[in-house]
């Protein structure tokens, strides 16, 4: 039970990351249903300049207290990824917008390369390390088996991650439900030219959606670094791919749904590394999400599509 | 009513309010697509204030002037002007085409390029708003819904860009009450006030119909183009529809060109109506005078062969038509 309890809160932390990222991939999708990978890279780089950010603020200028420095971070990395998100989809995407469908994907798979190489050039191909920020957290039960006592520990990196997760959340939900631009995203989703037609800057609403998921993907990587403390040039391949599962597992374009799929990833990589094999957690999650494909082609969470007569 | 005002000479003479006082002017209008013509050199003027119909055989072009008038497509050729204030102010015209501008704005005078105009600008600064002759409504936002997308523009503005929308700062909220009184006027005027919380997929075809109007309504339109209103709808919807459209001229000034198949609607509201046929104008006037213009009678009801067809180029591309089918010319009735 104990282990249980502390591999779920290990997997809600992790599934916290995947479905930030995820929220990105869905987005873009929703607005223009093509699949941004770079996206993966581009919470890379929110990574890095987190790195580089708390480096220059402990290091170099010396500041001390954490609370300020995280926030300092945090909205740093979101401005500089944001600005990285508008410029791959300015450069790399609007131009290809009246092109057939596989161009922005190919433009796409092309952009996720080039990301990594700049990284790789100009960072290097080493892991970088970030010392352990925030230790310590809250016990919450004790108990013990045949193999010892196991403690069920709530550390404070989880409570943040989650507690982060919970309000970026709420606010984005607030934006797409209330907002003239969540409303104006919700037009362009089902007819651009229409809602262009109606006095909504399409384009710019496009670019929005793009610096909103980057904004986001940025926070996963800050929270990426500071729950595993190292980061390199690759990361954003493999959970690139893995928020890429969720957002499809949720079915892609729901905002929930990518939210629910990352959970769900989370969670089913971190229990089968806690009860089977560490080895097979990626297998595992691929595979749960070809079951449910099956089963559910538009995901949980997805709208069948409905053919238009 | 404002329509009967100021027409002392109703069938087309230079001191008709389409002529004094356009609030659209249509000039050389040329639209290829490839080797075909759709619209080829076309000018013709909306008055401010009137209902203008644009009819016409199927295939003569109108839709594709709509497409122009509201930046779907770039002409190929062509000046189209959107004038707010009156008078045709054939000086500022001038300037801005010369001076390379988009448009000119001052106070409430304006000139509006729209060629060089981008889709969006040309629904939010020169107020030209448009209904599809295949509605296309957002099916899964509720038809209140679809009538604030219609107010972005404004709202945006508002929610100080979106940061005060989020927190539901009083600003805007004050400022999205307004929105949603707008559109509940404009749902009251189209009867559509029971259903304004359903998605608009799910409303029947004339309702979604009246839903297009109301949703080009809050935009706050100068110009309302309309794509064939009447479509699909029954005697009494039609009727209905004549009444709308009355009401949107007379009471909100709104100026309406429209596209329309069905006779009775045009030739009961129309105060100026324009006939297309190939992509060029064949008659320009009142309803009296297109209806006894025997062009227009040709048209419509096809006249021999050999004086039906005056172009050039839609006559070679008929008898090359014609020669493929082997079927010999080819008729338009």
């Amino acid at each position: 039970m104990e282990y249980f309890l502390q591999q779920l809160i290990n997997g809600l932390t992790l599934g916290s990351i995947y479905g930030l990222i995820a929220i990105g991939y869905t987005m873009v999708y929703g607005i223009i249903g093509m699949i941004n990978f770079a996206h993966g890279d581009i919470f890379m780089i929110g990574a890095f300049v987190s790195l580089a950010m708390f480096l220059v603020l402990t290091a170099v200028l010396g500041f001390a207290f954490l609370p300020v420095v995280l926030l300092i971070v945090v909205i740093v990395a979101m401005l500089f990824t944001s600005a990285w998100g508008w410029t791959v989809e300015r450069i790399a995407y609007r131009p290809l917008r009246g092109s057939f469908r596989l161009a922005p994907l190919i433009t796409a798979i092309g952009m996720s390369i080039v990301l990594q190489n700049f990284v790789q050039i100009t960072q290097g191909a080493r892991v970088k390390p970030l010392p352990p920020q925030i230790q310590g957290g809250i016990t919450l039960m004790q108990g013990s088996t045949e193999a010892g006592t196991i403690v069920v520990q709530l550390s404070y990196m989880q409570i943040i991650i989650i507690l982060t997760t919970v309000v970026l959340m709420a606010i984005f939900t607030l934006l797409i439900a209330r907002t003239p631009l969540g409303r104006a995203q919700r037009a362009c989703e089902q007819d651009r030219k229409m809602a262009a037609l109606l006095g909504v800057n399409v384009d710019r609403t496009i670019s929005l959606t793009f610096v909103m998921g980057a904004a986001l993907a940025a926070v996963a990587g800050l929270m990426f670094l500071l729950l595993y403390g190292v980061i390199d040039f690759y990361i954003g391949f493999l959970a690139g791919i893995k928020a890429f599962t969720a957002a499809v597992l949720g079915g892609i374009g729901s905002l929930p749904g990518a939210m629910l799929g990352g959970l769900l990833i989370g969670l089913i990589e971190v229990f089968w590394s806690g009860y089977f094999t560490v080895e097979y957690k990626d297998v595992a999650a691929f595979s749960i999400l070809a079951i449910v494909l099956i089963f559910l082609p538009s995901g949980l969470l997805g709208k069948p599509e409905v053919e238009k007569v | 009513m404002v329509a009967a005002a100021g027409k002392e000479a109703p069938t087309g003479g230079a001191s008709a309010r389409w002529e004094s006082d356009p609030i659209l002017s249509v000039e050389h209008l040329t639209m290829r697509f490839g080797g075909l013509v759709a619209v080829g050199d076309l000018s013709f003027n909306a008055g401010r204030g009137d209902i203008t119909a644009l009819i016409g055989p199927n295939g003569a072009g109108k839709t594709t002037v709509f497409n122009c008038v509201t930046g779907f497509y770039k002409p190929t050729e062509g000046r189209i002007v959107m004038r707010h204030g009156p008078g045709r102010q054939a000086e500022t015209v001038e300037e801005v085409t010369n001076s390379g501008l988009r448009w000119k704005k001052e106070g409430d005078k304006g000139i509006f390029l729209l060629e060089r105009m981008p889709d969006h600008e040309i629904a939010h600064r020169a107020k030209v708003a448009r209904t599809f002759q295949n509605i296309r409504l957002f099916g899964g936002m509720t038809a209140l819904e679809n009538l604030l997308v219609a107010q972005h523009n404004p709202l945006v503005v508002a929610s100080g860009f979106t940061v005060g929308g989020i927190f539901g700062l009083p600003s805007y909220r004050k400022a999205e009450q307004a929105a949603i009184e707008k559109a509940v006027y404009w749902l009251e005027r189209t009867r559509l006030i029971d259903r304004a919380d359903d998605p608009a997929a799910d409303l029947p075809y004339g309702a979604q119909r009246r839903l297009e109007i109301a949703r080009a309504m809050c935009t706050d339109p100068q110009l309302l183009c309309l794509d064939e209103p009447a479509a699909g709808l029954n005697p009494r919807e039609s009727a209905e529809l004549n009444e709308l459209l009355k009401f949107i001229r007379d009471e909100h000034g709104t100026s309406v060109l429209l596209i329309e198949h069905d006779m009775g609607v045009v030739m009961e509201i129309s105060d100026h109506i324009v006939v297309l046929d190939y992509g060029v104008k064949i008659s320009d006037g009142d309803a009296e005078t297109v209806r006894n213009d025997p062009n227009v009678i040709a048209a419509y009801l096809g006249v021999e062969e050999e004086e039906e067809i005056d172009i050039p180029e839609v006559l070679e591309d008929v008898s090359a038509a014609a020669g493929k089918a082997g079927t010999g010319k080819g008729g338009k009735a």
